[in-house]
C-alpha cells in the first residue's frame, strides 16, 4: 500500500516528537491506545492558566500512518484553546493525511489522545484546586 | 562493492527465476509451442516430451518418479487439489482430517470447505518452536482419520517440521499424509519415502521457477486417488484438465534440477549470511527475539521481533529493502499473524515481527546493509516510542489498563 506524501513527510520528518515532565500541574497526558493492537499513542500537552495550548510533545508506537496522525494534531493544537482542540474531529485528520479506510483508526486514536490529554490535565487542576 | 537499491529479501514471497530456467523455456513460446495434448504432430510430441522431461525433474527433487507428477497452476492449486480431492475419494473410509494452526491459508481453507461438507478438522497447535509434535499428532489420529496434511517448513517462521516421525504416525493408523512442501523443497534433506508422504505440493516461483505452474505429487505404490476438481479434456490423467503450460513447465523443470543439484551448497552459504544477519541485528540492538526454532529452520529465513516497534512502521523505514512484517495493521481485523499468535507469542510482540527472507542473490554486503539500516531505524523508532519509554522506566507494560481492545 502507497502512503501519501503527507504521511510520508510526518513519518520522515515527525514533529515535536519527545516528553514533557508528566508531574508539571500545566502538562496534560493521554495514553491511548494498546501494543496488543500495534497501537498506542502518547500525546502531552502544556497548557497556560487562560487555557491556551502553548506547547505538545508526542510519542507514538504503531504505524506509519499512525505516527504521522499523531505528529499532524501536535502541529495542529498548538496556539489553540482547550476547547478548540477537544473539537478536532478525527475525520479533520484523515482527510488532511489522505488515510486510507484501512487507516481511519489512527485518527481515531490521535483525536482520543487529544480528549484524554486535556481530560488529564482538567484532573490535575481540579485536584489542585480542592 | 557497494549494494544496488532496492534490496529484495522476501525470497519466502516469490523468487527471480534463474537465468538458466528461462533459457531453457524460451524455446517453448515460440518454436516449440505446440499442444502437449496434440498426439498427431510433431509439435505436439516436442511439447509432451518436454514435459515429460520436467516430470522427471522434478520427481527428481523430491525421491518420486515422474508418473507420480501431475502439473497445476501452482500451490494453492496443488493442496486444494490433494486435500479436497483425496478427502471427497476416500470420505467412506473416514470422515476425519488433521492439519496443524501455522499452515497456508490454502490448506487450512481447503479444510475449513470439507468441515462444510460434513468433515470433521483438527487444527493441531504447534509448540512454541513452531513444530509439530509426533505426541500431539499421534493423540489426535483416530480410526476415522482418512488424512493427515502437515507443511514442510513454514513460510513465515521457517520451521522446518520432522516430517519422516510424523509420516511414521500417520502410517500407525493407514492414513494419508499430505504435505505442503513448497518452502521447504530443496532447501532442506527431504525426499517423500523417507516422509511416508503420500500427497505433496510444490510451486516454481519459489525455487527459481516461474509463476504460474506447480505440482502435485501423487503415491503410485501403493495407488492413492483423487477426486478431479477441473472437468474438461481429461489431462493429466483425468485429475486436472486443462492445457498444459508447457513453457513454465519446462522453466519448472529446469528450476528443480538446478536445485537438486545445487541446493545443498546453496543452503549452507544462505545460512552462514542469515547467521550474519542475526548477529549483526542482536549484537547491537537490546530486546530482539527470534520468533521459531532457530535449529530446525530454513537456511534463509529470519524472523525478528523488534520490541517496542511496531512491525509495518519499521518496514516503512526500511523502504529500500523488500520484507515483510507479521504486523497485520493494513487488514480489517488489525490480528497479527496467526501464525505467530500459534506459537503462543503475545499480540504486542507478534505486532513488531519482520521475516527476512535470503536466498541465491543475496550477497554478504547486502545484509551488512540491511543490518545497519535495521539497528539505525529501530533506535530512532524506539526514541519515539512510548512503550520503549516506559520499559526504560521500568514501567511493566502488562500492569497498564490500555484504552483499546482492538
Amino acid at each position: 500500500m502507497a502512503y501519501s506524501e503527507k504521511v510520508v513527510d510526518h513519518y520522515e520528518h515527525p514533529r515535536n516528537v519527545g516528553s514533557l515532565d508528566k508531574n508539571d500541574p500545566s502538562v496534560g497526558t493521554g495514553l491511548v491506545g494498546a501494543p496488543a493492537c500495534g497501537d498506542v499513542m502518547k500525546l502531552q500537552l502544556k497548557i497556560d492558566d487562560t487555557g491556551i495550548i502553548q506547547d505538545a510533545r508526542f510519542k507514538t508506537f504503531g504505524c506509519g500512518s499512525a505516527i504521522a496522525s499523531s505528529s499532524l494534531v501536535t502541529e495542529w493544537v498548538k496556539g489553540m484553546s482547550i476547547d478548540e482542540a477537544e473539537k478536532i474531529q478525527n475525520a479533520a485528520i484523515a482527510e488532511e493525511l489522505n488515510l486510507p479506510p484501512v487507516k481511519i483508526h489512527c485518527s481515531v486514536l490521535a483525536e482520543d489522545a487529544i480528549k484524554a490529554a486535556i481530560a488529564d490535565y482538567r484532573k490535575k487542576r481540579d485536584a489542585a484546586k480542592q | 562493492m557497494a549494494v544496488t537499491l532496492p534490496i529484495f529479501m522476501d525470497y519466502h514471497s516469490t523468487t527471480p527465476v534463474d537465468p538458466r530456467a528461462v533459457e531453457a523455456m524460451v524455446p517453448f513460446f515460440t518454436t516449440y509451442f505446440g499442444n502437449a495434448a496434440s498426439r498427431n504432430h510433431s509439435f505436439g510430441w516436442a511439447a509432451e516430451k518436454a514435459c515429460d522431461d520436467a516430470r522427471e525433474q522434478v520427481a527428481a527433487l523430491i525421491g518420486a518418479s515422474g508418473k507420480e507428477i501431475i502439473w497445476t497452476s501452482g500451490a494453492t492449486e496443488s493442496n486444494n487439489l490433494a486435500i479436497k480431492g483425496a478427502a471427497r475419494f476416500y470420505k467412506d473410509r473416514g470422515n476425519h482430517i488433521i492439519t496443524t494452526q501455522v499452515e497456508h491459508k490454502s490448506v487450512l481453507d481447503s479444510c475449513k470447505r470439507l468441515e462444510n461438507e460434513g468433515f470433521q478438522v483438527s487444527y493441531l497447535p504447534v509448540e512454541a518452536d513452531g513444530r509439530l509434535s509426533p505426541e500431539r499428532l499421534r493423540a489426535a489420529m483416530t480410526d476415522q482419520t482418512i488424512l493427515v496434511s502437515i507443511m514442510l517448513a513454514n513460510n513465515e517462521i521457517g520451521t522446518v517440521n520432522d516430517l519422516p516421525t510424523l509420516g511414521a504416525v500417520v502410517k500407525e493408523r493407514g492414513a494419508l499424509f499430505h504435505t505442503d512442501a513448497v518452502q521447504g523443497v530443496g532447501k532442506v534433506p527431504f525426499d517423500v519415502d523417507s516422509s511416508h508422504v503420500d500427497l505433496l505440493a510444490i510451486t516454481g516461483h519459489k525455487i527459481y521457477g516461474p509463476k504460474g505452474v506447480g505440482a502435485l505429487y501423487i503415491r503410485r505404490k501403493p495407488r492413492v486417488r483423487i477426486e478431479q476438481q477441473m472437468d474438461g479434456g481429461g489431462h493429466e490423467r483425468g485429475m486436472r484438465s486443462g492445457t498444459l503450460n508447457v513453457p513454465g513447465i519446462v522453466g519448472f523443470g529446469k528450476a528443480c534440477e538446478i536445485m537438486r543439484q545445487e541446493g545443498a551448497q546453496e543452503s549452507e552459504r544462505i545460512a552462514r549470511l542469515r547467521d550474519r544477519l542475526k548477529e549483526r541485528i542482536q549484537s547491537r540492538l537490546p530486546e530482539v527475539y527470534v520468533n521459531g526454532s532457530l535449529v530446525h529452520r530454513l537456511p534463509g529465513n529470519l524472523n525478528l521481533s523488534f520490541a517496542f516497534v511496531e512491525g509495518e512502521g519499521l518496514l516503512m523505514a526500511l523502504k529500500d529493502v523488500a520484507l515483510s512484517s507479521g504486523s497485520a495493521c493494513t487488514s480489517a481485523s488489525l490480528e497479527p499473524s496467526y501464525v505467530l499468535r500459534a506459537l503462543g507469542i503475545g499480540e504486542e510482540l507478534a505486532h513488531t515481527s519482520i521475516r527476512f527472507g535470503l536466498g541465491r542473490w543475496t550477497t554478504e554486503e547486502e545484509v551488512d546493509f540491511v543490518a545497519d539500516l535495521v539497528v539505525d531505524k529501530v533506535r530512532r523508532l524506539r526514541e519515539m516510542s512510548p512503550l520503549w519509554e516506559m520499559h526504560q522506566d521500568g514501567v511493566d507494560l502488562k500492569s497498564i489498563e490500555w484504552t483499546a481492545a482492538h
